[in-house]
């Protein structure tokens, strides 16, 4: 098996946590896949189609499918911007028939990380060993326009030395948002207050999302209130030998 | 434009039609109706009713249940052929037969008990189905705090859909069906229970 | 309303009391609804959601035919349809039937649709004394206060509220026990009910087959509205309309679970027409008012129509994580919460209140509950969009709109996207430790009024890739230079297709 995987590093993740985007390459590589970085990619044009500027956002589509155009499968560490991708990219080009068809080959081939090792790879233990008490906190989109919500939790399940404890409601957004976070800030910070009193409540060490957003503001919000509890992407756990 | 020409002109533009045309047939109703013998409907609506139930081996038990209830208090019962046969009509203390609209809604405010029929009574989830008619009128099981409905076992479906299955069209019947399926009840103070806010506080059922 | 939509966001968070009562009754209707819903026995509950779509769907598209079916049927049964082409028309309408049937006093069940057309104070102006009847209702018209939810309309009011407003407006002793308060506005409104001469409610369903409608309630006050004064109005909007009696087997299993967690309210009203020959009790005049006030604008735009699919349950509301912050008062318009949000937009203007649709985290937790499957993000960033598109078309350069232009051109030109990113390490105040930082300037002081921000990373992922394979990095920036060119020719093009 050496099935070629290009790696779409959203934005955030190449200028705030690159680390991640390493360790997705890394678990990858040990279970055998070729990986790929094209580096003429950027983002995927959500911030600007979620604000309601949807030219902006139809150059960067276009963009993301030039620079993807011919790959086999695209694996992505943010359950947003591979919604993004499968459930509203085909929109912006309703008016554009072969951009549409580029669409729509292309949302086939997306998978969020978790979604591509246990749907696609089938792969539910990737042999890792990572000694914490964690916690998992359900982004919004993974959830809801992904349907993922087993997959992550069997991969963290299987990894040695690590105790997997639910949060009260795990599912209830943690208030990112975009710039709805600094648009409706108070909002959006309460949020985030009643994010991190569910967390604390399961006294994990470790929160583990697959959205670098959502982590950005859990860690946000962590890191003011100086609570020793560490964030991480689903991917740096797995990527731990 | 008149208004009704001006409000079909603008729903008949956003549909991109000028004139009505028949639609294509709605949706298949999907009513789906079990196959419960008389014996589990009755057995699951004494299980799901939400008030009392008696199962009535007679109607002389039926009768003594009312009567027991009253216990003495007003009542106020319709003139479902029902009620008459099982004898419920001419209990001490209940008022019956009343035709005029007048003198039937003060005896409803009077009284402590009303007591009428069903025309059916749904097992799962537990409710009565009554059709306003002019032996069963609308405001007995309404206006007096009590509601005790005796009902022959044979009017039990066994569900919503089995309702709607044999009363396609309830218009056809009455001008007014009501489905009861509890006390009335009210949670818009600080969520708590009250019950017998606006109608019957409490609700029985007999099933002969 | 006079103060802004911050303000009044401002006003329910530092509202302690009143966050605490939000919470909770939300919390309880949600749970009450999951409950339901997740029900081993009740394992058709997605079919259901998928038939109500259907039906919903179907119905709209052929509004037209189904509206003149009701108005057959209901003439047939004795009953008069009145047309509505607006707000102001159905109000007009209302005080005409008043006048005929010379009527001083009308009590009130709880309707939406009343709430959007203001019927209340323009009944008051003519002389006509509105009594609202639902308890939550009724206390709100007591406190001055317009409904703060759908479904349960004094939800944010505690009991000690509640007894002093009782004890202020009906003249009792002050207590706060629910049972004995919840008496007092019965006694009260026993006497209404038995002095009025109109009852005005609305509907939660019209059935076009038998020009009916149909009103689901827990309380008895809609079955006494409608069944004691001469005369029954019902104000429906023409989304109401479903075609069958026999389609309630699918919506009132949805209704009471989604609402209240409950299989089946305690009652349900299938009204039709006027009392007729024989019946002794029941109104001796039926009007139903078909009332478009907007409904047909939101007909015409396909991607938004689902809109109208909505069956007024609350589901939105009690489980949307900015509702149960803000409450139902920071909402422009009559209705609140998700649903209010896409609602009050399409009725009002998206440039009423350009900033509802942003409201939002856009976290999906409502349509996940939606019993009708009505796709609220997606109404949400169409509105948003049309919020956009009017205010830049006022303001070609508005801030943001430079700035999305800017970022998407930066977006679609890797080398300079990289350059940028060098030169934002070189500016931007870093602790140098991978400490986050606690205060930014410009769009992001915002960010840190209340969490950290992370530092730029010291080697961005294309870097430390480059490092890690130097060989497979070089081929890549050789194609990133072949795509930098096709970007500018797909650039162009692009823009005749904008």
């Amino acid at each position: 098996m050496s099935q070629r995987v290009s790696l779409f590093v959203t934005c955030l993740v190449d200028q705030l946590f690159p680390e991640v985007g390493l360790a997705m390459a890394e678990v990858l590589e040990r279970l055998g896949y070729e990986t790929e970085f094209r580096e003429a990619q950027t983002c995927c044009g959500q911030p600007a189609f979620n604000s309601g500027f949807v030219a902006e956002a139809r150059g960067v589509a276009r963009h993301f499918l030039n620079v993807f155009d011919g790959a086999e499968v695209i694996v992505v560490p943010s359950g947003s911007c591979c919604s993004m991708i499968r459930h509203h990219f085909a929109g912006l080009f309703h008016k554009d028939a072969s951009s549409k068809q580029a669409t729509e080959n292309l949302a086939a081939r997306v998978y969020e990380f978790s979604e591509f090792l246990v749907e696609v790879a089938g792969i539910e233990d990737v042999g890792a060993t990572f000694p914490a008490t964690a916690t998992y906190h359900d982004s919004c989109h993974a959830l809801r326009d992904l349907k993922l919500k087993e997959q992550p939790r069997r991969l963290l399940r299987n990894v040695r030395q690590l105790e997997l404890r639910e949060m009260e409601l795990a599912e209830e957004c943690c208030g990112f948002g975009g710039t709805f976070s600094v648009k409706f800030e108070d909002i959006s910070a309460d949020m985030l207050d009643s994010k991190i009193e569910a967390i604390l409540r399961t006294g994990a060490d470790t929160v583990v999302s697959i959205d670098p957003s959502c982590l950005m503001q859990i860690r946000g919000g962590l890191s003011r209130r100086r609570l020793p509890v560490q964030t991480k992407h689903l991917a740096e756990i797995l990527a731990s030998a | 434009m008149p208004d009704r020409e001006q409000v079909l002109h603008k729903v008949r533009t956003a549909l991109g039609r000028r004139r009505s045309r028949p639609p294509d047939p709605p949706p298949a109703l999907s009513l789906a109706t079990a196959d419960l013998d008389l014996e589990e409907r009755a057995r699951l609506l004494i299980d799901n009713f939400p008030g009392q139930c008696l199962r009535a081996g007679s109607p002389e038990e039926g009768r003594q249940y009312v009567s027991d209830a009253l216990a003495g208090r007003r009542g106020v019962a319709s003139d479902a052929p029902f009620l008459r046969t099982t004898g419920i009509t001419s209990l001490p203390g209940v008022a019956s037969n009343i035709r005029d609209e007048s003198t039937l809604r003060q005896a409803c405010l009077e009284a402590d008990v009303g007591i009428t029929s069903a025309d059916y009574a749904l097992a799962d989830p537990g409710a009565l189905v009554l059709l306003s008619t002019s032996r069963e009128d609308r405001i007995v099981s309404l206006l007096p705090p009590v509601h005790i409905a005796v009902i022959p076992a044979g009017c039990i479906l066994t569900g919503i859909d089995d309702l709607f299955h044999a009363l396609p069209d309830p218009a056809a019947v009455s001008s007014s069906m009501v489905i009861i399926a509890g006390p009335s009840r009210t949670g818009d103070i600080e969520m708590s229970l009250v019950l017998g806010v606006h109608g019957p506080r409490e609700l029985h059922v007999v099933v002969v | 309303m006079s103060s802004s939509f911050h303000e009044r966001i401002d006003v329910a968070l530092r509202d302690l009391t009143l966050q605490s009562s939000i919470q909770s009754a939300t919390a309880r209707f949600a749970e009450g609804r999951r409950d339901q819903v997740e029900e081993p026995t009740f394992g058709e509950y997605q079919q259901l959601r998928t038939a109500a779509n259907q039906i919903k769907r179907h119905t709209l598209d052929n509004l037209d035919y189904y509206l003149e079916q009701v108005e057959t049927k209901v003439v047939e049964h004795g009953g008069e349809v009145i047309w509505c082409y607006d707000g102001d028309s159905a109000v007009k309408a209302i005080l005409r039937i008043a006048r005929e049937h010379g009527v001083s006093l009308a009590v009130k069940s709880k309707s939406m649709t009343s709430e959007e057309v203001g019927l209340n104070e323009a009944l008051e102006k003519e002389g006509v004394e509105p009594v609202e009847t639902d308890l939550g209702e009724f206390i709100m018209q007591l406190s001055g206060e317009r409904p703060y939810h759908i479904v349960a309309p004094a939800l944010h009011k505690t009991r000690a509220q509640i007894a002093k407003l009782f004890s202020e407006k009906l003249g009792i002793a002050y207590d706060e026990e629910p049972t004995r308060l919840t008496m007092a506005a019965r006694r009260v409104l026993r006497d209404k009910f038995q002095r009025a001469e109109m009852g005005i409610s609305g509907a939660n369903f019209v059935v076009a087959e038998s020009g009916a409608v149909v009103l689901v309630e827990n309380e008895g006050n809609i079955r006494l509205t409608t069944s004691l004064p001469r005369v029954h109005v019902a104000l429906a909007g023409i989304e109401k309309i479903i075609p069958r009696a026999g389609d309630l087997a699918v919506f009132l299993k949805l209704l009471g679970r989604s609402a209240s967690g409950q299989r089946l309210t305690s009652y349900t009203s299938f009204l039709s027409g006027s009392r007729r020959d024989g019946e002794i009790s029941g109104p001796e005049k039926f009007y139903l008012l078909l009332l478009d006030n907007g409904r047909s604008r939101i007909l015409a735009d396909h991607e938004k129509r689902q809109t109208l699919y909505c069956i007024r349950c609350g589901a939105c509301s009690n489980i949307c994580p900015v509702y149960r912050r803000i409450g139902g008062h920071a909402y422009p318009g009559a209705y609140s919460g998700p649903i209010g949000a896409i609602l009050t937009p399409q009725f009002q203007g998206a440039g009423h209140e350009p900033e509802l649709p942003f409201a939002s985290s856009l976290c999906g937790a409502c349509a996940e509950v939606c019993p009708v499957k009505i796709d609220i993000p997606r109404m949400l960033l169409a509105l948003r969009r049309e919020v956009k598109k009017a205010e830049t078309r006022d303001r070609p350069f508005h801030w943001e709109k430079v700035g999305f232009r800017v970022w998407s051109w930066v977006m679609q030109r890797p080398k300079l996207f990289e350059q940028l990113g060098f030169f934002a390490q070189a500016v931007l105040p870093s602790s140098g430790r991978g400490e986050w930082l606690g205060s930014l300037p410009g769009p992001l002081k915002a960010w840190t009024g209340s969490r950290d921000f992370p530092p730029l990373a010291p080697r961005s992922f294309r870097q430390l890739w480059r490092a890690r394979r130097p060989r497979a990095a070089t081929l890549e920036r050789e194609s990133v230079a072949r795509s930098e060119q096709t970007t500018s020719r797909s650039d162009s093009a692009g823009r005749r297709h904008a």
